[in-house]
C-alpha cells in the first residue's frame, strides 16, 4: 500500500499521562510522529492532538483504533491533506544590519507575505504561517544571508467534513 | 441541573466519614466487593498495611513471596471467577516487580487492579528512596493507570479503576498512591463508576451487521468456528452453544478458548494454532467460512497470515474495534459482546447439519489420534509421557477440575488433552506466554473456588521461577494440587534447538534440585513417580488429598509437541513429526 501523509486528530479528556499513552502507540509501531501539535478545540474541556504521520492508510487507520481504545480519548478521525484546510508557523531571527546590507531581504519579506514580530538593535523577528513548502521555500531564501534562530510549528488543521463531537458525547452520555 | 447536582453534593456530605486516605483504600476496596487481595509491603505502601491489620475480619491479604506472585495469583482469582482480581505492593522494586504480571493481564484481557505505594508528592521527581516513575513504566501495559497525589482523589479514582479494570474488554489498572495521600484525611463518600465521558466499553451491535453474517452463514457449505476467550469473558457459553447445536458448524478454540464449549461435545474439533488440532488447522485453509467468535487473530493462531484461509469469507465477533481488520480482514464484523451478538444472530440462522463437512474433521482427527494422541497418552515406550499424566489427571478427577498451566511443552499437552465440562477452567498464560505464572495463578484459582479441585501443571523450568509461592501454600494451607512434569530441560526451547538450530542445546539443560525435598521443606505432602506403574495410583492419591499436594513426575527428556506449525509457516503446513 502506497505511503502518503496523513493528519490525524484526537479529541480527548485533558488528562496528564495521555500524551504518553499516543506516544507509545506510534513507538511500538516504528512509526515517526513528523509533527505534533496539542491544544484546545471547539469544545469546552476537550482538548485536540493534531499528529501528521506519512505512512499508508491500513498502518492509520490501525493506529487511529488504538488511540481511541484509550479510556480518556473521545474520538479520533484521520485525514488526507485533500480532506483537510491546514497550516504550519515558522519564526526566523535574523541579524537586523541584514535589513539594510541585503536590500533582497526586504523583498523576500514582501512576497512571502511575513510578518515582522518585532525589530531591535541586534535583530529582527519574521513570523510565517502557510503551507510546509512555502515556510521551507523561504527559509531556503534566507539562509545565504544567515539566520540566527529558526523553529517551526506542528501542523495545525481542520477537516473539510465535520468532525460531530458534541454528538458523540452526548451519546455516550445516553448509554 | 445545577440545582440537583448542588443537592446531591449536600447529601453526599451528610453521610461523609471523616478518615484517612489508607482507610479511604480499604473501604473502597470493601465497596467494590472485594474480600482477597494478594500483595507485599514495604514503606510507601505501609499506612494502606496498617489499616489492613485493622480490617482483616472484612478483608483477606495474603502475603505472597514475591510481588510477581501477586499478581498472579490475582490473575488466577480473577480468570476463575471473573470477578477483579487485586494485587498490592510498595513504590520502586515492588511495583516493578509487578510489571511482568500487569503485562499478561494486558494481554490476556484479565481484570486486574493493581494498587501501588509512591513517595510523598514533595519527593516526586527528587530520585527518593524507591521511588520510580510506575506509572510511566506501566502505560504500555495497562488499560488505564493514574496517580493519586491528594487524598480527596481516592473515592473517585478507585471506583473509576474498577469500572474500567472490568466493563468491555477487561484489562488490568494501575492506581500509584502518593504517602502523603495515604496520611492525609478526607470526608469519605463513596459512589459507584457506571460511565466515564469518554470511553465506551461495549459497542452498540448493528443489525444490520448480523443480518448480513447470518445470510453469509446460512449460504455456507464448509463453515467452521474458531472462538476465544471473549466467550468466557462475556460469559456467553450458553449462547454458543446454542449457536453452534443449530446451525450445525465444527467449533473449534484458541487456548484462551478452551472450557468454553464442552471438550466431549460432538461438535468441538479442538485446538487452533501453533500445537493446535490437526483438523481444525488443515481445515482452516479449506473452510468456506470462518466465524471467529471473541478471538483476536494472534499470530500462534494464523502462522503466515499471507496464506490464511485465503479462500474463505471471515465474520468477526468481537468487542474490541481496534482488533477488526488487524491482523486479518473480515468480510463481516459484528461488533458486541458476544453474549448479545450471538443471542441476536440465533433466530436468523437456519438449522442444519453439516454432516460430510463434519466427516472431514473426524476423518484428520483420526489422523492424529492414530500418529500422535494415542502413543501420548497410552504409549508403550519407556519413558514416562506428559500426555499420560495429563489423561491420569482427566480420570482421577473426573475432568471437573481446573487445570492451571505454566508455560511450554507441559502447557501444549495440558491444553490439548485436558477434557473439561465447566467453563473458566483453563487457566494459562496465553498472549505474554509467561513462566512462572502456573503456581501462584493456582493460588489465585484455588481461592477463588474452593469448592473445586484445582490442578496445577508445571514445568521443571517455570517452577523455579515463582517456586518461593510454596510458602503462601504452606502458610495458608491452600490446598491446590501441583504437578511437576519434570523433563530437566527447558523443553519447548529445547525442542526447537532440536528442529531449528541443529541441536545446539544453548542453555536449555537443567540440573535440578529435590523438588520433593524443597516441597517436604514447605511441608507439603510429596511424591515422585518414575515409572509407568506407579503413575495411576500416585495421581489418584494427590486428587484425593485433602491438603496441599506436590506430585513430581519425571517425563521423557526429550520429548517433543506434536502437531506444531514451525514459525511463520501455514496453518496447513502442520507437522504430525
Amino acid at each position: 500500500m502506497e505511503k502518503q501523509w496523513y493528519t490525524i486528530s484526537v479529541y480527548s479528556e485533558n488528562h496528564v499521562g495521555l500524551l504518553n499513552r499516543i506516544s507509545g502507540i506510534f513507538l511500538k509501531r516504528h512509526i515517526n510522529i513528523e509533527s505534533l501539535n496539542v491544544s484546545k478545540s471547539e469544545i469546552d474541556g476537550v482538548s485536540k492532538f493534531t499528529i501528521v504521520v506519512f505512512t499508508t492508510e491500513d498502518w492509520t487507520r490501525k493506529i487511529v483504533r488504538q488511540i481511541e481504545k484509550q479510556i480518556e480519548v473521545i474520538k479520533a478521525f484521520y485525514h488526507t491533506d485533500d480532506e483537510t484546510i491546514y497550516q504550519e508557523s515558522a519564526l526566523f531571527k535574523i541579524a537586523s544590519h541584514l535589513l539594510f546590507d541585503e536590500r533582497q531581504i526586504q523583498n523576500i519579506i514582501k512576497e512571502s507575505n511575513s510578518q515582522i514580530v518585532t525589530v531591535n538593535r541586534e535583530f529582527f523577528a519574521l513570523a510565517k504561517t502557510g503551507r510546509r513548502h512555502e515556510i521551507d521555500e523561504m527559509h531556503a531564501a534566507l539562509e545565504p544571508y544567515g539566520i540566527m534562530q529558526f523553529v517551526r510549528s506542528g501542523r495545525i488543521a481542520v477537516s473539510k467534513a465535520t468532525m460531530p463531537i458534541s454528538e458523540i458525547l452526548q451519546e455516550f452520555q445516553e448509554n | 441541573m445545577e440545582t440537583l447536582k448542588a443537592q446531591k453534593k449536600e447529601s453526599k456530605k451528610e453521610k461523609a466519614i471523616r478518615i484517612t486516605g489508607a482507610e479511604a483504600i480499604i473501604h473502597c476496596l470493601l465497596a467494590e466487593g472485594v474480600d482477597l487481595i494478594y500483595g507485599y509491603p514495604g514503606g510507601a505502601i505501609m499506612p494502606v498495611y496498617d489499616e489492613l491489620y485493622k480490617f482483616q475480619d472484612k478483608l483477606t491479604h495474603i502475603l505472597t513471596r514475591h510481588e510477581q506472585g501477586a499478581t498472579h495469583a490475582a490473575q488466577g482469582y480473577a480468570r476463575v471467577t471473573g470477578k477483579v482480581g487485586v494485587a498490592m505492593a510498595t513504590s520502586g522494586p515492588g511495583a516493578t516487580n509487578l510489571v511482568t504480571g500487569i503485562a499478561d493481564a494486558q494481554i490476556d484481557s484479565t481484570p486486574m487492579v493493581c494498587i501501588t505505594g509512591q513517595v510523598p508528592r514533595q519527593l516526586l521527581g527528587s530520585d527518593a528512596f524507591q521511588e520510580t516513575d510506575i506509572v510511566g513504566i506501566s502505560t504500555p501495559v495497562t488499560k488505564w493507570n493514574y496517580q493519586i497525589t491528594k487524598v480527596e482523589e481516592i473515592p473517585e479514582i478507585m471506583a473509576k479503576a474498577f469500572y474500567i479494570a472490568r466493563s468491555g474488554r477487561p484489562g488490568p489498572v494501575l492506581i500509584d498512591i502518593t504517602k502523603n495521600a495515604q496520611f492525609d484525611e478526607l470526608d469519605f463518600v463513596y459512589e459507584k463508576c457506571t460511565a466515564v465521558r469518554s470511553y465506551k466499553p461495549v459497542p452498540k451491535p448493528e443489525p444490520s451487521s448480523i443480518e448480513k453474517a447470518a445470510e453469509i452463514i446460512n449460504e455456507a457449505k464448509k463453515p467452521m468456528i474458531v472462538f476465544g476467550q471473549g466467550v468466557i469473558l462475556g460469559e456467553a457459553e450458553a449462547e454458543l452453544k446454542a449457536f453452534v447445536e443449530k446451525s450445525g458448524i465444527p467449533a473449534a478454540w484458541t487456548i484462551l478458548g478452551l472450557s468454553a464449549m464442552d471438550t466431549d461435545h460432538p461438535l468441538n474439533v479442538g485446538m487452533v494454532g501453533m500445537h493446535g488440532n490437526y483438523a481444525p488447522n488443515m481445515l482452516t485453509n479449506e473452510c468456506d467460512l470462518l466465524i471467529a467468535i471473541g478471538m483476536r487473530f494472534d499470530d500462534r493462531v494464523t502462522g503466515d497470515l499471507n496464506t490464511y484461509a485465503k479462500q474463505a469469507k471471515i465474520i468477526h465477533f468481537e468487542i474490541d474495534p481496534a482488533e477488526i481488520n488487524k491482523n486479518v480482514k473480515v468480510d463481516v464484523a459484528v461488533l458486541g459482546n458476544a453474549k448479545e451478538t450471538l443471542e441476536m444472530i440465533l433466530p436468523l440462522v437456519d438449522k442444519k447439519e453439516h454432516k460430510e463437512w463434519k466427516a472431514e474433521f473426524d476423518k484428520l482427527h483420526q489422523i492424529e489420534y492414530d500418529t500422535l494422541i494415542e502413543k501420548d497418552i497410552h504409549p508403550t515406550k519407556e519413558g514416562l509421557t506428559m500426555g499420560e499424566v495429563m489423561e491420569q489427571i482427566n480420570i482421577a478427577s473426573g475432568q471437573k477440575a481446573v487445570i492451571v498451566s505454566d508455560v511450554g511443552q507441559h502447557q501444549m499437552i495440558a491444553c490439548r488433552y485436558a477434557k473439561f465440562k465447566q467453563s473458566k477452567s483453563n487457566i494459562t498464560s496465553g498472549g505474554l506466554g509467561t513462566m512462572g505464572f502456573g503456581l501462584p495463578a493456582a493460588i489465585g484459582a484455588k481461592m477463588g473456588a474452593m469448592d473445586r479441585e484445582v490442578v496445577a501443571i508445571i514445568g521443571d523450568g517455570g517452577y523455579q521461577m515463582t517456586i518461593q509461592e510454596l510458602g503462601v501454600i504452606f502458610q495458608h494451607n491452600v490446598p491446590v494440587k501441583i504437578v511437576v512434569l519434570n523433563n530437566d530441560h527447558l523443553g519447548m526451547v529445547r525442542q526447537w534447538q532440536e528442529l531449528f538450530f541443529d541441536k545446539r542445546y544453548a542453555s536449555t539443560v537443567m540440573t535440578n534440585p529435590d523438588f520433593v525435598k524443597i516441597a517436604e521443606g514447605y511441608h507439603i505432602k510429596s511424591r515422585r513417580v518414575t515409572e509407568r506403574a506407579d503413575l495411576k495410583e500416585a495421581v489418584e492419591e494427590m486428587i484425593a488429598s485433602k491438603d496441599p499436594y506436590f506430585l513430581e513426575v519425571k517425563v521423557e527428556k526429550e520429548d517433543n509437541v506434536f502437531p506444531m506449525i514451525p514459525s511463520g509457516a501455514s496453518v496447513s503446513d502442520i507437522r504430525l513429526k
